[in-house]
C-alpha cells in the first residue's frame, strides 16, 4: 500500500496492513502510545515525547481543569441553565495533547466539542457557554485567539481550515519549521463521511497545504459506530489522497503531542497535510440531549475507563515524577474555583436584546433590515409599560 | 472609449480589481490557462500567476469552503460556478458558513466574497446549464445578490461586488456575454452597487427587470410604442436588497407594473416586488402587479426554451393584462 502514495512520504507514516474488516472492541488496535493506561513511559521508534515532568504536571493540570468545566458544563445543563451541551469526557488527551503542541501563530478550526482546544488557545471558558445558553454563537475574537468559531454543521470546518492554510501559503508563512505557520482543523469519525471533510483532503494534498488534520475517532457518530463510516481504519484513507496518515493512542496526552507537534512541524516547513487519527471513546452522550444507553453497551464504557487519559498521568507522576498529594489536590481546588466562577458568569451572562442582532448581518446594513429593525423596536416598545 | 462585449468587460473588471488590491483572489474550474468555459477570466493566470488565479479541483463545495479561509486569512476571493445548476454541492457552504458568519461572529468576521455565477437559458444548452436560482440565495439573510444587464454595469458592479465588505452572489447573464456596448473606464460608475437604473422613461406602465431580460424589456418597450403605449424600464441591477425607492417612485408615476423574470412564477423576485407594492403603493396602483416569467417547471428541454422564457410577445401580453384593469 505504501507504494500507492506519491510523493516523498516519510517511512514512518507507511501505512499498516489493512484488516479486511473494522476492528473489534477486544481487538488490540495498533497505534502510536508513549504512555499506558497503567502510566508507564514506553518507547515508539518514531516519536519521542522528550519534555520534562514539569511539562507533563503542566498536561494533566490542563486535563483535570477542562474536565471540571465540562463536567460543570454538563451540571449547567441538568439543571436548566444550558439549552444544551456537548461534553468532551475521556477525549481530554487528545485535545490537550494537540493543543499544547501548537504555536502562537498557528490557526485552530474546531468543532463544537474542542474545549481543551479552547482552554489552550486561552479562550474564556465562559465564552464557551453562550452558544449552548442561548446567548450568542460564539463570544470569543477568533483572530484574538486564533481559534475560530466552533462550527455545528458536520465537517465544514475542514474546508475552512485548508483555505486558512492556503492563505498562510500566500502570505509566504510556510517554509520554516520553526517560525512557519499551521493551521489544524479538528472533526469527528462521522464527519470522515462528509463530502466537505473528503473535499478538504483532496484540496490540502492537491496545493500541498500547511493543514494537519486532526480526527478524534471517538468510536461513535451519536449512535452510529464507526463500522458504520468507515471498512478500514481512518488514518490509511490519508493514502488514497496522497499524504500521510497515523493513529495515536487520543487517551494518550504524550503521545498525542508529540504526533501532532510532528504533523505541525511537516506543515510549516512546507510539506504539506497530515491525517492524525487520534482514537478515543466518547465517555459521556454524544450532547446532554442523547442517551448512549439505547445503542451501547454499559461494559464498552467499563472498558475505556480503564484507558482513562487523565488516571495514567495521575498513575505515572505519583510513581516516576515524586509528585505528592499537595499537588493533586491543589489542582482539584484550582478546577473547583474556576467551576464556580464558570457557573456564577454563567447566571450572570445578560439576556440578549433582539435589536442588536439585526445589526451584524451585513457589514452594510440594508434599508429592508434597517426598516424591520425600527417596527421591531417600536412594536417591542409599545408593550413598555404593561405587567 | 472602446466597445466591449459583456463578458470581456467582467473580464476587465476583475483585471482592474486584481490590479488594485493584490488580496483578490480568483478560483473556479477551468478558469485558468482555458479561461473558464466563457473566457470571462481569459489572461487572468498568465498575468496574474497560479496563486491568484486558481484552478480549483472539480468541487463546489470545496470552492466556497476554502474561500471562506481565504477569506478568514484576508484574502477577498472572487469564486466562479461553472454553470448555475452547479452551484448546490456548495449551497451548504453559502447559506450557513458564507451568509451567516458575519452575523454568528457578531460583526468580528467579514466574509468579502463574490460567487460569481453565469445563470439563464436561451443557450441551446443541456440540462442543469440555463437555471435561474437567484431566489434561492435572496431569500437568505445575510447574502447580497446582485445581476447586471449590460457590458458597463457589467465591468463597474464586479469591481463594487469585490469592494463590498458583504458576501455577493454575481449573477452573469450568459446568454448576453455577447452583446457588445461602449465603455469609458475612465469615467466613474453613475450609481452604487444596489442601486436600480430607470433605463426608459414612460408613463403607461413599468417594467421591472434584471439581468437578460433588461435586453428582452427594452424591445418590448420599443415595440410597445407602436401600441401607443409609453413604457418605463427599470433595471433592477440589486435583488437582494431590492432598490425600493427606484422602484416605488417609477410605480407611483405610472401605477402599472409588470415584473419580468427568467426564474419560476412562484415564490420568485416577482413575488415579493408584488407584495412590497401592495404594501406601499396600494393606493397608486390601478392594477395588480404582474408577473412574466418562466413556468413553475424545471427548465425544459432546450428545443422548447424559447416557449418557456419570457419573449418579446410574452412581455407585451403581460402589458396589454396590466392595462386592462
Amino acid at each position: 500500500m505504501s507504494e500507492s502514495v506519491p510523493g516523498p512520504a516519510p517511512e514512518v507514516f507507511a501505512p499498516h496492513e489493512a484488516p479486511v474488516s473494522p476492528p473489534q472492541a477486544s481487538e488490540e488496535v495498533e497505534f502510536v502510545q508513549l504512555l499506558t493506561p497503567e502510566g508507564e513511559r514506553v518507547e515508539h521508534p518514531d516519536y519521542k515525547f522528550d519534555l520534562d515532568d514539569e511539562t507533563i504536571k503542566g498536561f494533566y493540570r490542563d486535563m483535570v481543569l477542562v474536565r471540571r468545566i465540562d463536567t460543570e458544563a454538563t451540571a449547567l445543563q441538568r439543571q436548566g441553565e444550558l439549552g444544551l451541551w456537548a461534553s468532551l469526557l475521556g477525549q481530554e488527551a487528545a485535545q490537550i495533547g494537540s493543543g499544547r503542541a501548537l504555536n502562537d501563530k498557528d490557526m485552530v478550526f474546531p468543532t463544537y466539542r474542542e474545549h481543551g482546544v479552547a482552554f489552550c488557545q486561552g479562550v474564556n471558558p465562559l465564552n464557551l457557554l453562550g452558544l449552548f445558553r442561548g446567548v450568542d454563537q460564539g463570544a470569543w475574537d477568533p483572530k484574538e485567539n486564533n481559534f475560530h468559531l466552533y462550527t455545528i454543521v458536520i465537517g465544514a470546518q475542514t474546508l475552512h481550515a485548508t483555505g486558512y492554510a492556503m492563505g498562510q501559503q500566500r502570505d509566504h508563512a510556510v517554509g520554516d519549521a520553526d517560525n512557519g505557520e499551521a493551521t489544524i482543523a479538528y472533526f469527528g469519525d462521522g464527519a470522515s463521511s462528509q463530502g466537505d471533510v473528503n473535499e478538504a483532503f483532496i484540496w490540502a494534498s492537491v496545493f500541498n497545504a500547511p493543514v494537519v488534520f486532526f480526527c478524534q475517532n471517538n468510536q461513535w457518530a451519536i449512535s452510529e459506530p464507526i463500522d458504520r463510516q468507515t471498512r478500514i481504519p481512518l488514518y490509511q484513507r490519508a493514502a488514497g489522497f496522497g499524504f500521510p496518515g497515523v493513529r495515536v493512542d487520543g487517551n494518550d496526552v504524550l503521545a498525542t503531542y508529540a504526533v501532532t507537534q510532528q504533523a505541525l512541524k511537516r506543515a510549516r516547513e512546507g510539506s504539506g497535510p497530515t491525517l492524525i487519527e487520534a482514537y478515543t471513546y466518547r465517555m459521556g452522550a454524544h450532547t446532554t440531549s442523547d442517551d448512549p444507553t439505547k445503542y451501547r453497551l454499559n461494559e464498552d464504557l467499563e472498558h475505556w475507563k480503564l484507558k482513562d487519559p487523565i488516571e495514567r498521568v495521575h498513575a505515572y507522576l505519583s510513581r516516576h515524577a515524586a509528585v505528592d498529594h499537595d499537588f493533586f489536590d491543589e489542582i482539584e481546588a484550582e478546577g473547583d474555583k474556576i467551576a464556580a466562577e464558570l457557573r456564577a458568569g454563567c447566571l450572570a451572562l445578560p439576556d440578549p436584546v433582539l435589536t442588536d442582532f439585526f445589526q451584524n448581518v451585513y457589514v452594510e446594513e440594508t434599508p429592508q433590515l434597517a426598516e424591520q429593525r425600527d417596527q421591531f423596536v417600536a412594536y417591542a416598545a409599545s408593550f413598555e409599560g404593561e405587567g | 472609449m472602446t466597445k466591449i462585449t459583456l463578458g470581456k468587460a467582467i473580464n476587465a473588471g476583475l483585471r482592474a480589481a486584481m490590479e488594485k488590491d493584490p488580496k483578490v483572489l480568483v478560483m473556479g474550474e477551468d478558469i485558468g490557462k482555458l479561461g473558464g468555459v466563457f473566457r470571462v477570466t481569459e489572461g487572468l493566470q498568465k498575468d496574474f500567476g497560479e496563486d491568484r488565479v486558481i484552478d480549483t479541483p472539480l468541487a463546489e463545495s470545496g470552492i466556497i469552503g476554502t474561500a471562506v479561509g481565504l477569506a478568514l486569512r484576508g484574502y477577498r476571493p472572487v469564486c466562479e460556478i461553472q454553470f448555475d445548476g452547479f452551484v448546490f454541492p456548495a449551497y451548504d457552504q453559502i447559506i450557513n458558513q458564507v451568509a451567516k458568519m458575519h452575523y454568528r461572529s457578531m460583526g468580528k468576521i467579514r466574509m468579502p466574497i463574490v460567487i460569481r455565477i453565469p445563470y439563464g437559458g436561451g443557450i441551446g444548452a443541456v440540462e442543469h446549464h440555463s437555471e435561474s436560482p437567484e431566489t434561492l440565495f435572496a431569500h437568505v439573510p445575510g447574502l447580497k445578490v446582485i445581476s447586471c444587464g449590460d457590458p458597463v454595469d457589467a465591468y463597474w458592479m464586479i469591481q463594487q461586488a469585490i469592494e463590498s465588505d458583504d458576501p455577493i452572489v454575481f449573477f452573469e447573464p450568459k446568454r448576453r456575454y455577447h452583446e457588445k456596448a461602449e465603455l469609458d473606464e475612465s469615467t466613474p460608475p453613475s450609481l452604487p452597487l444596489h442601486k436600480a437604473k430607470v433605463l426608459r422613461e414612460g408613463t403607461d406602465a413599468t417594467l421591472l427587470c434584471y439581468g437578460p431580460m433588461v435586453k428582452t424589456c427594452l424591445q418590448a418597450a420599443e415595440a410597445a410604442v407602436e401600441d401607443g403605449r409609453n413604457l418605463e424600464v427599470v433595471d433592477l441591477r440589486t435583488i437582494a436588497p431590492f432598490d425600493l425607492a427606484t422602484i416605488f417612485a417609477s410605480v407611483r408615476k405610472t401605477r402599472r407594473a409588470v415584473v419580468v423574470h427568467e426564474a419560476p412564477y412562484s415564490f420568485g423576485p416577482g413575488s415579493e416586488i408584488a407584495a412590497r407594492l401592495t404594501e406601499e403603493c396600494f393606493y397608486h396602483l390601478e392594477a395588480p402587479v404582474l408577473r412574466v416569467t418562466g413556468y413553475d417547471t424545471p427548465y425544459p428541454p432546450s428545443r422548447m426554451e424559447d416557449d418557456y422564457l419570457p419573449d418579446l410577445d410574452r412581455v407585451l401580453d403581460g402589458v396589454d393584462r396590466v392595462m386592462g384593469y
